[in-house]
């Protein structure tokens, strides 16, 4: 596949579609992709990769990306849709600026997962029909793909791409997963046993910021705990504070707006199960105001803000107000 | 001299340990990473290459009282936050984290000295852990660290079925005298032998070759290098490098106001990564990613090697190049200098 994307890059770039392209680059090892942005045909050739590894979610860079001049070209896997779509609807990206190539998906590896299989220092990886081959200094080490995907690949929300100008590879389908089952857990749990868990992971968190500077929901100029003036303003880890306060402000503020891709999990070095708290808001809006999931089209608006006067509003909150 | 205690009987090492003073040493956690946390009977010493966070934890720890205020009416009570630290043991550090002690103790010993840090750092004890099966992701040898004599007060092999040790300070002679009753006399020749099995580990690691370009009287040219465009453009800016960095030392002060008439101050870790961080009155003077992302490197690897006589401020522990986010890391970055400088 990846000599498909690279093929058609440099088509893109050569026929000028797009002045550039913004993929994943080769690291030192098979699994250290870093997201970049390639501006000749020579780049792609020698440093575009497309592997197992390349989870990161590169939606969130063409906030940046599609304010320069020229279109640029970015790569999708299904779930990246989601969140470029939710970045369009919140007017976060010019559509015009930006050729967007849909490529499909089969769950990304997860390296923590093989180190955690006690396989280390490793020097390449080679998935051969769903067995990954992994070589290391130690050995040679061969395990199933599935063993050591990532939780939210496991999980699957969507093979579907909600956006694309073109595709490379097959559309498919929303998936009926189960993502949600580790949250009906939680939700099983007495409020004791609940509060316990969450202390128990939150109160791990190094305040480094990752889940939130990664999240695709996360725009704001100026995050709230940043701003010294705001009354909420903390650098330093108080476990008080990261259990009462960080994390959950953040997962209602991106309630409605998290689609669920889960680099919130992905880069959190504490491997804090953030992605439970935005999943619990999309399982409560499901049951509450029907399915919905954000992303899934350009403009749709949150169930939570999607109210009109004579239908949903109490008319006695409408009233007092004085707005009539 | 050497002695040892079969690898199975470790615990009742810990446990002599602990009779005398408090003894922190790596444990997996629930989410199966290492940690350094108190010794207590019966815990297992993880089996892990090395902690998630790292030991700098003990004398530099992300949030320190410092000092507390109270006011009532006109008149001011101060409270020294200080006390003094007991003596401690940090047992199983890994050789980069052992340097990264020294690499602290130039910054925060020096004059003035930091007594909050000096205070945790000379009531320590440190029994390192030689690496049998080092990662990719090591590149300790790059700065001269050698994995397979981690140093310390006293050093530690795991050697087939046996746990050899060997002081190497007065302090760690001390530590050896006081639990020698669990302790027989171990095979030198047996130690030789495994530190020349991890040479040959460590000669076949991918990130050997990686060598720090000494660029001490070329400050302006790396400060000026158009690379750091390129490596910073899809840094988050996230602190995740800093806080896992073993030899990352900032710090920000803080007052926390929460409580009626009281300030508490406080310093906590700071991040270079941040866009807050040096804000002043007129504001930053790193305006974008760029200036934060190189600053991080260039006190790495050029302000801290010109005060410091060379050394460099990295000891190679790799934990950055398994936290970025985005995978870039400070070993991308020592081969764009070497390209530069070439």
């Amino acid at each position: 596949m990846q000599d498909e994307l690279i093929r058609r890059a440099c088509e893109l770039l050569e026929d000028g579609t797009v002045n550039r392209v913004l993929g994943w680059q080769k690291g030192q090892f098979v699994y250290d992709i870093t997201p970049a942005v390639f501006t000749s045909v020579e780049e792609v050739k020698n440093n575009f990769v497309y592997n197992d590894f390349c989870g990161a979610n590169l939606s969130k860079y063409l906030r940046s990306e599609s304010e320069k001049e020229g279109k640029v070209l970015v790569f999708l896997k299904p779930c990246d849709t989601y969140s470029f779509n939710q970045l369009l609807t919140e007017y976060k990206i010019h559509r015009d600026n930006v050729y967007a190539v849909g490529i499909e998906c089969y769950g990304k590896a997860d390296v923590e997962k093989l180190r955690a299989k006690g396989i280390d220092c490793i020097t390449d990886v080679k998935n051969e029909n769903g067995t990954l081959k992994i070589s290391t200094i130690y050995g040679e080490e061969s395990v199933p793909a599935m063993d050591v995907m990532a939780e939210r690949c496991l999980n699957c929300k969507s093979k579907k791409h909600v956006a694309y100008d073109e595709l490379i590879g097959e559309d498919g389908e929303v998936l009926d997963s189960h993502r949600f089952d580790e949250v009906e857990e939680i939700e099983k749990m007495s409020a004791e046993e609940r509060f316990k868990f969450w202390q128990s992971q939150l109160s791990k968190c190094i305040r480094c910021n990752a889940c939130r500077n990664v999240c695709p929901a996360c725009t704001c100029e100026k995050c709230v705990f940043d701003n010294y003036d705001s009354g909420a303003f903390n650098k330093a880890p108080a476990n008080s504070f990261e259990e009462s306060m960080f994390h959950i402000i953040r997962a209602f503020h991106v309630a409605g707006r998290c689609t669920d891709c889960g680099e919130c999990s992905r880069v959190c070095p504490e491997h804090i199960p953030l992605h439970l708290l935005n999943r619990k808001f999309i399982k409560d809006y499901n049951e509450l105001y029907g399915p919905f999931m954000a992303g899934a089209e350009v403009g749709q608006v949150s169930p939570v803000v999607d109210y009109t006067k004579d239908k949903d509003a109490e008319a006695s909150v409408v009233q007092k107000g004085g707005a009539e | 001299m050497i002695v040892k205690v079969a690898y199975s009987d470790l615990n009742k090492v810990l446990d002599a340990i602990s009779a005398n003073e408090k003894l922190y040493l790596p444990v997996d956690n629930a989410a199966g990473q290492a940690e350094f946390k108190p010794y207590t009977e019966g815990v297992q010493m993880s089996k892990q290459l090395n902690t998630l966070r790292s030991a700098k934890d003990f004398f530099f720890p992300q949030v320190q009282p410092m000092v507390k205020f109270r006011r009532e009416g006109k008149h001011i009570d101060i409270f020294d936050e200080r006390s003094e630290s007991e003596d401690y043991v940090i047992f199983g550090a890994r050789a980069c984290d052992v340097r990264s002690f020294d690499v602290l103790d130039n910054v925060f010993l020096a004059d003035p000295v930091d007594t909050y840090y000096e205070n945790r750092r000379k009531h320590a004890t440190i029994v390192s852990l030689a690496c049998n099966r080092p990662a990719e992701t090591c590149f300790c040898g790059s700065f001269g660290i050698d994995a397979a004599k981690p140093a310390g007060d006293v050093q530690a092999w795991i050697v087939g079925d046996d746990f050899c040790m060997e002081p190497v300070t007065e302090k760690g002679q001390k530590l050896i005298d006081s639990i020698k009753d669990v302790l027989t006399e171990g095979d030198q020749a047996a130690v030789d032998a495994q530190i020349e099995k991890i040479h040959e580990i460590l000669d076949r690691l991918p990130l050997k070759d990686v060598k720090p370009v000494d660029n001490r009287d070329k400050e302006l040219e790396v400060f000026n290098s158009p690379k750091w465009a390129e490596l910073s453009s899809h840094c988050l800016g996230c602190g995740a490098c800093t806080f896992v960095c073993p030899t990352c030392q900032c710090f920000d002060i803080e007052d926390f106001t929460g409580n009626n008439h009281t300030i508490e101050r406080y310093r906590c870790w700071d991040s270079c990564m941040y866009n807050d961080f040096t804000m002043m009155a007129a504001g930053t003077p790193r305006k974008t990613q760029k200036e934060r992302f190189r600053q991080r490197f260039m006190h790495k690897l050029v302000y801290y090697p010109i005060k410091n006589d060379g050394m460099y401020s990295c000891v190679g522990c790799g934990r950055c190049l398994k936290k970025c986010p985005i995978q870039m890391n400070i070993v991308k970055v020592m081969k764009a200098l070497e390209e530069d400088a070439e």
